[in-house]
């Protein structure tokens, strides 16, 4: 990534091709990856429209229809759960939950890991000697057990689930910056815009910012489906996003104590999850083969 | 490599001094925290709480305290138990974690360093493909739903196994989760098994062997195999820590009284010192497994000199 031609982020009409044209045809090229971008933006839409079209409430019960079997023929698609409450609402307000934990613990653990990366490969020396220790005295305890120990102490509230996720998700994306700050800061380009008196600010504008957020993207998309994936975990195990608020992992754990009379319930939610999991692992591979080209 | 050994295990103690103290604060000062008074907590639980931890002294005298029946291996009182210790219930859980665990990893380390070797000796076979398939299940599919299934699968219809419970070491229970935690566990080594096979395979010793006109079983058997397996033990380390994670998984599927199940409830009651302490002991055996493994390496690998 490091031996990139270093274009600006905005070249004019007339200028040679950026990398980022290039980076965007091999995305394009990648069926898989533009197939599951797509698929995913369709969720996502899906999830945040779908519970204002459909006739039912995800909390509201339907004292007819327990325990529903899915089918076409009555307005319950995908069935009920045992307190008559429509699955298919629930799936998506449950995926508005999980995606924006997903999107939101991300976000804050990039930035976070980012900033705290480049700062201690920028500065070197004793700052980096002692950030990077925090890091590495983080990575000795097990990630969900921080989880759980935030979410112990703070409760259970929405965004202490997405506080106590993104404790502990930062520490692999600070890692990956310091290791690429350091390397940019040592690179010949950046020594001789450095000689012939480009100033820092501009420096970090054209060659900085660009060499580091290819890592930035691709490792945004690998961390999606791992802390959705974490906030299922939390939620199955009863510590994360409360009734009668749901998330996927919330009804996967429903659907597993009643799959005995009802599997329904834990097949729907568990095939959204791995559907979205499945699409950000494409969509990952597929920005990387795009972004990276020495990785090829 | 003495040294280095020292120097590691001289590193560790910082390390427990910060988590044991971040973990510490966290815990004992939070709002609605363990003392705050509001949490109904029984007199017989509070004469325990009162005796171990000198409530009255200040906070910085009280973690010293802590550290200092912690050299002792006293991990404390339970907040929530008023007949059991930390340590009591720590000594009850731990044997089933590391029965179900240990059997796990050594059985995944055992197939996958098969499946992989199987893989990357016949490349692009059915075997290899349906290794890289598992890999990508085992991603897709996390160990909650695989859970639920298998039990869905093999003690609801089929009815060969419990669905879940523990009579003590009692094989039919342990069965189940035993092979969740493999299924999890055995892509991963499979694929690096697989990876570093193939790199060996083409290096030039191995085709100085194949020059010399030995078979490919011998040097696969003599000469691949070893420098192949060093990749492998480098994620042993993250595999358990990562088994560690899947216990508490495992353990609340099919309701197992290890470690994990520990965790789960202790969070759940808000059990501060238990927590506390688990986190601590896991701190520790995380800690000293990294360890384990880095010198494991270099004894390995002769190249590599601390």
């Amino acid at each position: 990534m490091a031996t990139r031609p270093t274009q600006p982020l905005s070249t004019g009409p007339s200028a040679p091709r950026s990398p980022w044209r290039d980076a965007r045809e091999r995305f394009a090229r990648n069926r898989a990856a533009t197939v599951s971008a797509l698929l995913l933006i369709l969720i996502t839409l899906v999830c945040i429209v779908g519970p204002w079209l459909l006739p039912h409430a995800f909390d509201s019960t339907d004292w007819n229809s327990m325990a529903l079997a899915p089918g076409l023929a009555n307005s319950h698609w995908w069935g009920t759960d045992e307190s008559g409450r429509d699955l298919l609402v629930r799936c998506l307000m449950g995926g508005r939950i999980s995606l924006m934990v997903g999107i939101l613990a991300t976000l804050s653990s990039v930035a976070l890991g980012t900033v705290w990366g480049a700062t201690a490969g920028f500065l070197g020396g004793f700052a980096d000697q002692w950030m990077m220790r925090v890091v590495d005295v983080l990575y000795a305890v097990p990630y969900l057990l921080i989880a759980i120990l935030l979410v112990t102490v703070l409760g259970r509230d929405f965004y202490l689930v997405v506080l106590a996720i993104t404790a502990f998700s930062w520490m692999d994306m600070a890692r990956l910056v310091r290791g690429q700050a350091l390397s940019l800061k040592r690179m010949d380009y950046v020594e001789a815009a450095r000689a012939i008196g480009v100033s820092q600010a501009r420096i970090i504008a054209t060659h900085i910012v660009p060499n580091l957020l290819g890592l930035v993207v691709i490792y945004t998309t690998v961390t999606v489906p791992a802390v959705i994936l974490t906030e299922s975990v939390l939620s199955f195990l009863g510590l994360g996003i409360q009734e009668p608020m749901t998330s996927w992992g919330v009804l996967i754990q429903e659907g597993a104590q009643t799959m005995e009379v009802a599997p329904w319930l834990l097949l729907f939610p568990a095939a959204m999850l791995s559907t979205t999991l499945y699409c950000f692992n494409f969509l990952g591979d597929g920005l990387r083969d795009a972004l990276d080209p020495k990785d090829r | 490599m003495l040294a280095y050994t020292l120097r590691r295990l001289l590193a560790i103690v910082p390390t427990l001094l910060v988590v044991i103290g971040v973990v510490y604060l966290l815990l004992f000062s939070a709002p609605g925290g363990p003392f705050d008074g509001e949490k109904a907590v029984s007199a017989a639980v509070l004469a325990n709480l009162q005796a171990k931890y000198r409530l009255d002294l200040p906070v910085w005298q009280q973690y010293l305290n802590y550290l200092g029946n912690l050299l002792h291996g006293d991990l404390g009182a339970s907040f929530r138990y008023a007949d059991w210790s930390v340590n009591d219930l720590v000594a009850d859980a731990l044997p089933v974690s590391l029965t179900i665990g240990g059997t796990a990893i050594a059985l995944s380390l055992i197939l996958g360093v098969i499946l992989g070797s199987l893989a990357a000796l016949r490349q692009n076979s059915w075997i290899d493909v349906s290794v890289m398939l598992l890999g990508n299940l085992g991603s897709v599919f996390p160990s909650f739903v695989i859970g639920p299934v298998l039990v869905l699968i093999f003690s609801l219809w089929l009815r060969w196994l419990p669905s879940g419970g523990w009579n003590d070491f009692e094989l039919r229970f342990m069965l189940l989760p035993i092979a969740l935690l493999t299924f999890i566990n055995v892509a991963t080594i499979g694929r690096v098994m697989r990876g570093s096979l193939v790199e060996v395979l083409h290096s030039n010793f191995i085709r100085t062997a194949r020059a010399k006109g030995l078979s490919l079983r011998l040097i696969v058997l003599r000469h691949a195999l070893k420098p192949a397996l060093l990749p492998v033990v480098s994620v042993v380390g993250p595999l358990t820590i990562s088994s560690i994670t899947a216990a508490l998984v495992t353990e609340t599927v099919f309701s197992l009284p290890g470690i994990g199940r520990l965790v789960v409830n202790g969070a759940a009651n808000r059990d501060y010192t238990l927590i506390l302490g688990l986190v601590v002991l896991i701190t520790l055996v995380v800690v000293s497994l990294n360890l384990i493994v880095d010198l494991l390496y270099a004894v390995l690998d002769p190249r590599i000199r601390y």
